[in-house]
């Protein structure tokens, strides 16, 4: 059991009391894998019995909807987009994830607070402003930073992933930039650098994500084994690992993502 | 840094505040009429009229999907949407703008549900300082009267039954609307308002209205909007 601890001023309404489960936090840029990572690790985790609950940005009942379809239509001004991603959050702070961590079970988000700080900050707002909407969010257990050599490697990556850029992702909005392309190198290295100067302030544990999928996934089960430590119920472990990804990968769809030939990387997680 | 705080455009900012009931509504359209015939040019900003936020708000009251802060957010959504869209553009294009409830209401309500006072503050760090804030007080019975009289069935919401103060509509609006008053009052000091009294007969306080209003008023502001023309 943990004490609930929050960036600033906890939400009102809620019971601020000791909760049983993990707050995961996987952090990074587009295109550096999180959700493929956040895939893998929920298959891995439910297999060895911890109960997960998975949720990431625009995935709340309240707002979800409406920030895609302010999203499609490019008319979100700067600081109401900043606003429409916060109300999410904290929807999904009260009803998914406060109340799943208190039942006990690990929750993985695909980015957190710190996203959305970056973003907003690249976009102008005043750091303070943003940092205080955000002081609702709970201290998380652990927030896993995959981060990203270059902005020239995410934009490989994106394009092999066969998505194409996307309007936001490239920060056209900004008007950096011309072209796609140009404008999502330029948006991301700002981005980047904005997430290498959380990275300290928010005690992130940075992983080389430009290393294979595989050397991702084991240097981040080591590191969640550690911190749910000491109650495995088959061990995480033991589990097969090889086998737990591959049918992970298939389940959670991301296969295209994995730059790295089967063979190759069995290899590697042999010699791990 | 987006941040405009005192603003510099050449525009004037008139919002109107007070508890539902209050009268001020109808003063800020007398006020409108009244600017509109003088030769200014006028724009009209009303709280909760975002069109990026509306639905999502629609759906959220009907389904009750709300708790205090993302009530809080999603209202200051919509007015961000409003202040990017509606206000700092005629502002600087040199217009009146006239806001039917501002920053004022969310900080009333929303501390009134429960949200921290320091932190609503900061949700809205973003917003335009008006030019005058006129705070229609109104006592409470009086007010509730003349919700009652106008409306036949309270909200969900706007009865304040998401937080179980009562099990009657009526009643909980009742405490709702004195947490909001009490609110208000305390923000009389902090924010400079102008206080008019919403007992007096309306034409009184339009009058009080106009003549505050003319002291910020330039005879520029006319060439401009007949220019505009």
């Amino acid at each position: 059991m943990k004490e609930m601890k929050f960036y600033g001023t906890a939400l009102p309404g809620i019971e601020v009391e000791p909760y049983s489960g993990k707050l995961i936090v996987i952090e990074g840029t587009d295109g550096v894998g999180r959700s493929t990572h956040v895939g893998l690790l929920r298959t891995w985790l439910e297999s060895a019995g911890y109960a997960v609950l998975d949720t990431g940005m625009t995935r709340s009942i309240l707002a979800g909807r409406g920030i895609k379809n302010a999203r499609a239509g490019h008319t979100l001004g700067r600081l109401t987009m900043q606003l429409y991603y916060a109300t999410d959050f904290a929807d999904r702070l009260e009803n998914q994830m406060l109340p799943a961590l208190r039942a006990g079970f690990i929750v993985l988000t695909d980015r957190y607070i710190y996203s959305a700080i970056a973003r907003a900050v690249v976009r102008g707002a005043d750091p303070e402003w943003i940092r205080a909407i955000y002081g609702i969010a709970l201290v998380p257990d652990a927030v896993f930073y995959l981060r990203i050599r270059s902005a020239e490697e995410l934009a490989g990556r994106v394009l092999a992933s066969g998505r194409g850029f996307d309007y936001w992702e490239s920060g056209m909005d900004l008007g950096l930039e011309n072209d796609y392309y140009d404008s999502f190198i330029a948006y991301q290295k700002l981005l980047l650098k904005k997430f290498d100067r959380m990275s300290g302030e928010y005690g992130f544990e940075v992983i080389d994500a430009s290393r294979p999928v595989r050397r991702v996934a084991s240097r981040l089960r080591r590191s969640i084994s550690r911190l749910i430590g000491d109650e495995p119920i088959a061990g995480p472990s033991h589990t097969p690992e090889v086998k737990t990804e591959a049918a992970a990968r298939a389940a959670s769809g991301a296969a295209n993502v994995a730059m790295e030939s089967r063979t190759d990387g069995l290899k590697k997680v042999k010699a791990a | 840094m987006i941040s405009y705080g005192h603003h510099r455009y050449p525009g004037r900012l008139f919002v109107v505040e007070g508890t539902d009931g209050s009268g001020k509504s109808t003063q800020l359209s007398l006020l409108y009429q009244w600017l509109k015939s003088e030769g200014y040019s006028v724009f009209f900003s009303e709280w909760n009229s975002s069109p990026l936020v509306k639905d999502t708000t629609k759906r959220a009251k009907r389904r009750r999907l709300f708790t205090p802060t993302t009530f809080s957010l999603l209202h200051a959504t919509d007015f961000a949407d409003r202040t990017e869209r509606d206000i700092v553009p005629p502002l600087k294009a040199g217009a009146i703008v006239l806001a039917d409830r501002y920053i004022y209401t969310a900080f009333a309500r929303d501390v009134a549900r429960g949200c921290d006072r320091t932190w609503v503050r900061e949700t809205y760090k973003f917003a335009v300082k008006p030019t005058a804030a006129f705070y229609f007080r109104a006592p409470l019975d009086v007010a509730i009267d003349r919700i009652a009289s106008a409306r036949p069935q309270l909200k969900f919401y706007e009865a304040g039954m998401d937080m179980d103060w009562a099990d009657d509509e009526d009643e909980s609006f009742k405490i709702f609307q004195g947490k909001i008053l009490n609110e208000y009052d305390h923000m009389v000091n902090e924010f400079g308002l102008t206080v008019i009294d919403g007992t007096q007969p309306i034409r009184t306080q339009q009058r009080q209205m106009r003549e505050i209003v003319s002291r910020y008023l330039k005879e520029k502001l006319k060439e401009k909007a007949v220019l505009a023309k």
